[in-house]
């Protein structure tokens, strides 16, 4: 089932195209990654999706419902990349406030403030204006206001941006949970560390175009190269590394980074090592990083000037 | 609409509840009686009674000059003026009186000595006094009877009555009504129109605007925060009012009435009678004005004139940067029809039929000032009925356009960072489809 489904959406700007046909589902309950380099054209999509930007062209199913700001932004949660409180208004106002315009009644809006700020433990900022906080604290509470009304989707805009580590990992385990609670979430970002960690489905934009998208596990899958990594009890002469079977990529202490050549199979590589009675400690394939993947995309993307052809995948729900 | 009033509601609250609300709201009222007390206190030179010495050589005035709370008089017929010119001071005089022998007919040689600046209400008091003694002293000799000399002034005035109503007309307390409203409304539209482009400026500055915006319609945001601005001014209004006439009303409290009619004299020499007679004459003559038409009308045009502007600054509020200074340049082409509207009000005031005055008071850019300038001057007499319906048509026509128009800029403007935005581009938001 999925939450989302965006067909041929179009945008453009008077001297680029921002969002140039895109296409993509996102299944229900999953963490959905969107990545591109700064200026891909994520936020404008993004904006399209909390229907602050009309689109051009293409449309959007909330639900399996056409898209209708009106009625669907109640149940999207926003924070933007820009993010932002009203300085001088206390917290604990603000966030009602927000809550209140996303629908909820004060006695609701009240009752969750004093959820979240307990599970944060912040009830102490309450009364204090939010330019008395530091930043890293006022995003705690925008990352709350963004969740208080319990949001079908929630889209986050770099969310970790300027949020120390342990901030982070609460973040981010506020983000497992909410997905396991059913919430879908869309997690935009130009920088790959987490999205490997938490995303089930990425989708590489740039250009305003969609470079590839599908599962995390699948894309590695696609774009592996056949590396794999040999650790060995005694390093061996390099007469005995002689093999059509595979080639060296990189010479560790005691261990070995191969290329496994066409018609071999990985079997080959140990049996290599076994006959000359070189002890294998480990073996162990390299898959590519989301973020070599990424680059090496963008790359290609930006050289070729065309998208790349998409790998299949297969159409899972997540 | 319960989004906005959501947003009105904050508006207004978070607005009422800041210091510079609560210290403007009292400090206005208090600046304006103020200026009416500092006067009074200053001509009275506040010190309490003051003590003169008087030596009066001319015998002519002893016993006949009466104390009052301001002044008390010690006639001090064995001092010499040059001793007690060292002295005085010492024995608690402010000041001495020094009366020489003189010819009725030609009186001068009065002198007064004190080491203070002359007071203008001193100086009133003691001529007024020497005066009246001379003149009855004369009347005396003439063998008139003073009380009779009362009875036969004259006082006698022409009342300028206005042709198209019976009601008496007057010209000065028109301009004066005229004037003040049109300039309350110029103050409103630069006061108001600025605050509410700054609290735009803020929303897009602290980057609030994309996070409200993702959970109502720009033109809620916007309309929110011009309704509850307005409501903020107008509760202002109302406690200023409110305190003024309170303050109007303890004021004589504070103030003996004495020193009132004193500081409404002035240097000049009107006496309690001829004080009366004035302040009938003022009351008269705002009863000249329509009330019951010039406040609905206010009202309409404070709010039509309000809500045309305001829009259009919160469209430039939308257009702000990190660099502010920009901002000054872009509402140049708001605030430039404002001030050409308060030049036009000043010569409409003047002459309220004047070809000028008549379409600045129609253009819904002027009229809000213009045409409150000339509806004292009388409906239908000098400002006819068509003028003013068509005035207030255009007003509500042009606030609904300007509305439109400020909220298709701002809807983009609120969201677009980084980038000096111009005019031009800001205009082409306005014509482009979507």
């Amino acid at each position: 089932m999925n939450l989302l489904e965006v067909r041929h959406l179009k945008k453009y700007y008077e001297t680029h195209k921002a969002v140039d046909d895109i296409s993509f589902n996102i299944a229900a309950g999953s963490i959905f990654g969107l990545l591109g380099p700064n200026g891909a054209g994520k936020t404008t999509l993004l904006r399209m999706l909390t229907g602050i930007f009309y689109p051009d062209e293409g449309e959007i199913l909330f639900n399996g419902q056409r898209f209708n700001p009106q009625h669907h932004i109640q149940h999207i949660g926003y924070m933007p990349e820009e993010r932002g409180l009203y300085k001088k208004m206390k917290v604990g106002e603000q966030t009602l406030y927000l809550a209140q315009l996303k629908g909820l009644s004060k006695k609701e809006a009240t009752e969750k403030v004093k959820y979240w700020f307990g599970k944060f433990d912040i009830h102490s900022w309450y009364h204090k204006r939010v330019d008395e906080l530091s930043k890293g604290m006022q995003q705690k509470v925008q990352f709350i206001s963004t969740i208080l009304h319990q949001p079908r989707l929630l889209i986050l805009d770099e969310p970790f941006t300027g949020l120390d580590p342990i901030n982070s990992e609460l973040i981010k385990q506020e983000i497992f949970e909410l997905s396991q609670q059913g919430t879908t979430i869309i997690f935009s970002t130009h920088r790959m560390e987490q999205v490997e960690e938490i995303c089930d489905h990425i989708m590489l934009v740039n250009k305003g175009k969609k470079v590839l998208d599908g599962a995390v596990t699948d894309i590695k899958q696609n774009f592996k190269q056949g590396l794999f990594k040999v650790g060995l009890g005694v390093m061996p002469n390099p007469a005995q590394m002689a093999t059509w079977h595979f080639d060296i990529i990189q010479t560790h202490d005691k261990a070995f980074t191969v290329k496994l050549n066409e018609d071999s199979s990985t079997n080959d590589i140990l049996l290599h090592f076994i006959r000359q009675d070189i002890p294998v400690i480990y073996f162990e394939e390299i898959l590519p990083s989301i973020t070599e993947v990424f680059i090496q995309q963008v790359k290609q993307t930006e050289s070729a000037n065309a998208p790349q052809p998409i790998p299949a995948t297969p159409e899972t729900d997540l | 609409m319960k989004k906005i009033s959501l947003i009105i509601k904050r508006e207004f609250f978070t607005r009422i509840r800041k210091k510079s609300f609560l210290v403007t709201t009292l400090l206005v009222p208090l600046a304006f009686m103020a200026m009416i007390i500092v006067p009074i206190l200053l001509s009275t030179s506040g010190n309490g009674k003051k003590r003169i010495a008087v030596i009066d050589q001319s015998g002519l005035f002893e016993n006949k000059f009466a104390d009052n709370q301001e002044v008390y008089f010690k006639f001090l017929p064995d001092q010499s003026f040059d001793s007690l010119k060292n002295k005085y001071e010492s024995m608690g005089y402010q000041g001495i009186l020094y009366i020489p022998k003189f010819d009725i007919e030609r009186p001068n040689g009065f002198e007064f000595y004190s080491n203070g600046q002359a007071n203008m209400q001193l100086e009133h008091e003691i001529n007024k006094r020497i005066n009246e003694v001379i003149e009855n002293k004369r009347l005396e000799e003439q063998g008139l009877d003073p009380a009779k000399l009362k009875e036969i002034r004259s006082e006698a005035e022409v009342n300028f009555r206005s042709g198209k109503d019976e009601k008496k007309g007057n010209s000065a307390v028109a301009y004066a009504v005229g004037f003040g409203s049109g300039f309350i409304i110029y103050i409103v539209l630069l006061i108001f129109g600025t605050t509410v482009m700054r609290g735009v400026m803020e929303e897009k500055v602290s980057r609030i605007a994309e996070v409200m915006i993702s959970s109502v319609k720009p033109f809620e945001l916007m309309m929110g925060k011009i309704v509850g601005i307005a409501a903020v001014g107008l509760l202002q209004f109302l406690i200023w009012g409110i305190l003024i006439t309170a303050l109007n009303l303890v004021l004589p409290l504070f103030v003996s009435p004495e020193s009132m009619q004193a500081a409404s004299q002035g240097a000049s020499t009107l006496s309690q009678a001829e004080t009366a007679q004035m302040v009938h004459k003022v009351q008269d003559v705002m009863g000249s004005i329509q009330w019951n038409l010039l406040i609905p009308c206010f009202i309409v045009y404070f709010l039509g004139g309000y809500l045309f502007y305001s829009s259009l600054f919160a469209a430039i509020g939308s257009l702000a940067n990190e660099d502010l200074n920009d901002i000054q340049q872009l509402s140049i082409p708001i605030t430039v029809p404002i001030i050409i509207g308060i030049m036009i009000m000043m010569k409409a005031v003047q002459d309220p039929e004047s070809p000028l005055a008549v379409w600045g008071s129609i253009v819904p850019f002027t009229s809000p000032m213009v045409m409150m300038a000339r509806i004292p001057y009388g409906v239908p007499g000098t400002v006819p009925y068509w003028q003013l319906g068509l005035s207030m048509v255009l007003l509500i026509g042009g606030f609904i356009a300007s509305t439109w128009v400020a909220g298709r800029i701002y809807r983009t403007g609120i969201l677009l960072y980084g980038k000096k935005i111009t005019l031009k581009e800001a205009f082409k938001w306005v014509v482009k489809n979507n």
